[in-house]
């Protein structure tokens, strides 16, 4: 166990550094240059502005630049500066990634609650009433943008019934994250309510159930026990890649509702050419995305003991 | 997966149809799961409906002037803003209202269609098309060619797909149609890659691809005309799926700005500049919002269909 978690760790290492380079090389290919925008219009003497690329770093040459800027985050935890603000980019993190991470926290816990509770009241009816009501619904959800059902959630509980603000606070309170939350987790909760039904609804019909009914084990067990833990194993794969699709996928709804998190930072250093602002939020975006996925093998062991890491 | 070294699965195998025995694709066996998957199709009031509703699309995406007479682009600012839906209405310029700009609302729910539906297609084509042989090439190659090609998958799919498409997007000044296209191929091929390799490898360990190689067939013989259609099924029916998302994902860039531009005319687009009157006038967000979200139902419902036909398990 522990030489697998090494060996996973240590496979991590070409991707990580695969994607930041990715994502380093997309952002620099971007026409347009964050110094001479930090000018306006009125522009500024030519010696100014290679003084500024000089003192960031951006005259050398492009590998050169994301060897530095990697040696910067492994050896000091130094993200880069801000070009816009000239503020450390872990400060700027620092700020945006609590909110996104409780907003994608709320989204991520409600997404397993109900996500796979629909699924096991669906999976375990399967073929009738209950089960076609929640396909249809998952599929509606499924087929609704997250934009026009932030739209819809906030006409409708904002404007209409006033049951909340459409506009989320500075603060950002957990009561204020709940509608943002369900609008974010919504899609995930579909695929996830789905995804259980379908596995729930095949091993019904497996050996092992057949076995637990013959031997009159209690039927909180059977479904509990014996058909939960083996049909959550493609439930979990989706889960673990998940959280972080959440973080990422923030950028609609934190502007729908006007939280202030990781989404309208991105958001806004893509729009600017920020590159290191943006290089540093993909990077951490990665970081949890990879360690999901191991903690989603180790998992897999857990559940079905015939999964064995040496 | 199921464990690769199973040889000559058993008829009521449920991955049967996915390792059978075909040397042909038109040889019997073959046949039988593409004539199966259509006759359970046409049985599926699923596919009945997606299908009606796609063929409906398509016409109204290749002829939308039979449909409306008004124009899309051409606004009059008497009308700005004007219009409560009326029944009477139905289908002439003023029906759903106008929009800021006094365009016919109506008109551009009707022409926003064909943006989308190509971007969703082509999109969709390009990514099967490219993933697919990346997927083929490392499962049947193996060894260090695969651990190359999965790297390089591994680390597109690490990329955010939204914010990916939106940094390459940024890049271009002008955000035509093909400009959206090849932003969404660019990030979204990685799964189609990853479910042809995994069929990939469990199709080549079978008899008839062995038979296949001693017989003196070619890699090309055996990729294409061997192992190509036993891993059809599964990489088609992720492909009809994700067709609707990419529809949902151009709306989706197209709303936060960074997708279509203007003259194209496109629902996200429609969407985000009735955000910003979403109190005064509701008309101008809700039926592009409508019209995207049936779209997109269509294209998963066909997916969902296609998935029961072709996967027997879920029979």
């Amino acid at each position: 166990m522990g030489r697998y978690v090494v060996r996973r760790l240590l496979q991590m290492i070409p991707v990580f550094l695969g994607t930041t380079l990715l994502i380093f090389l997309m952002v620099y290919a971007l026409p347009g240059d964050p110094v001479r925008g930090l000018f306006g219009d009125k522009g500024a003497d030519p010696a100014t502005l290679e003084a500024m690329r000089h003192k960031l770093g951006l005259d050398q040459p492009i590998l050169v630049q994301y060897w530095e800027y990697m040696k910067g985050i492994v050896v000091h935890f130094d993200f880069g500066t801000q070009i816009a603000s000239g503020r450390p980019v872990t400060d700027v993190l620092g700020d945006a990634f609590p909110v996104t991470l409780r907003l994608a926290g709320m989204a991520f816990v409600l997404e397993i609650v109900l996500g796979i509770g629909l699924g096991v009241w669906a999976g375990l009816r399967a073929g009738r009433l209950t089960d076609n009501a929640v396909l249809i619904f998952t599929l509606l959800i499924i087929s609704i943008p997250v934009f026009v059902l932030g739209f819809i959630v906030k006409s409708v509980f904002a404007f209409q019934l006033d049951w909340i603000s459409p506009n989320v606070s500075n603060d950002a309170t957990w009561s204020e994250l709940i509608a943002p939350a369900v609008v974010l987790g919504s899609l995930s909760l579909a695929y996830v309510a789905r995804l259980t039904r379908t596995t729930m609804a095949e091993n019904l019909r497996a050996d092992y159930m057949r076995t637990a009914v013959a031997k009159g084990l209690p039927k909180r067990r059977i479904v509990g026990v014996h058909l939960m833990r083996n049909s959550l194993i493609p439930v979990i794969t989706f889960l673990g890649t998940d959280l972080g699709a959440l973080m990422g996928g923030a950028i609609v709804t934190e502007g729908l509702f006007n939280v202030k998190g990781v989404g309208g930072t991105i958001f806004e250093s893509i729009v600017r050419r920020e590159g290191t602002t943006l290089v540093g939020l993909v990077t951490v975006l990665v970081i949890v995305y990879l360690f999901m996925s191991l903690i989603v093998d180790l998992l897999y062991a857990v559940l079905d003991p015939r999964i064995r890491y040496a | 997966m199921p464990d690769a070294t199973k040889t000559a699965p058993a008829p009521e195998d449920a991955e049967a149809p996915l390792v059978g025995p075909s040397v042909d694709v038109k040889a019997e066996k073959a046949r039988s799961l593409w004539g199966d998957a259509w006759l359970e199709l046409r049985r599926n009031w699923y596919f009945i409906i997606s299908a009606a509703l796609i063929v409906l699309l398509l016409v109204i995406a290749i002829v939308p002037s039979l449909f409306t007479s008004a124009s899309p682009t051409v606004g009059d600012l008497a009308h700005h803003f004007l219009g409560k839906p009326e029944l009477s209405k139905v289908g002439s310029p003023e029906w759903l209202g106008y929009d800021g700009q006094g365009r016919s609302v109506y008109a551009r729910v009707i022409y926003g269609t064909r943006a989308s539906v190509i971007v969703g297609i082509s999109v969709t084509l390009l990514v099967t098309v490219f993933g697919g042989l990346i997927g083929m090439v490392a499962g049947y190659f193996g060894g260090w060619v695969d651990a190359l090609l999965s790297g390089f998958t591994n680390i597109f799919l690490g990329l955010p797909f939204l914010l990916g498409a939106m940094v390459v997007l940024q890049a271009f000044t002008e955000r035509t149609v093909l400009v959206v296209i090849f932003a969404l191929a660019f990030l979204g091929w990685t799964q189609i890659a990853r479910v042809t390799r995994g069929a990939v490898i469990t199709v080549k360990q079978a008899d008839f691809v062995q038979a296949a190689r001693a017989l003196g067939a070619g890699t090309n013989r055996i990729l294409f005309r061997h192992i190509l259609p036993n891993v059809l099924a599964p990489v088609i029916v992720v492909a009809t799926i994700s067709l609707g998302v990419y529809i949902s994902a151009e709306a989706t860039l197209s709303y936060l700005g960074l997708g279509l531009a203007s003259p194209t005319v496109s629902w996200g687009m429609d969407i985000s500049g009735g955000a910003s009157q979403i109190r005064v006038a509701q008309h101008i967000l809700i039926y592009p919002s409508i019209m995207l979200s049936i779209t997109v139902l269509a294209f998963i419902m066909l997916g969902e269909a296609v998935r029961n036909a072709l996967d027997p398990k879920t029979r």
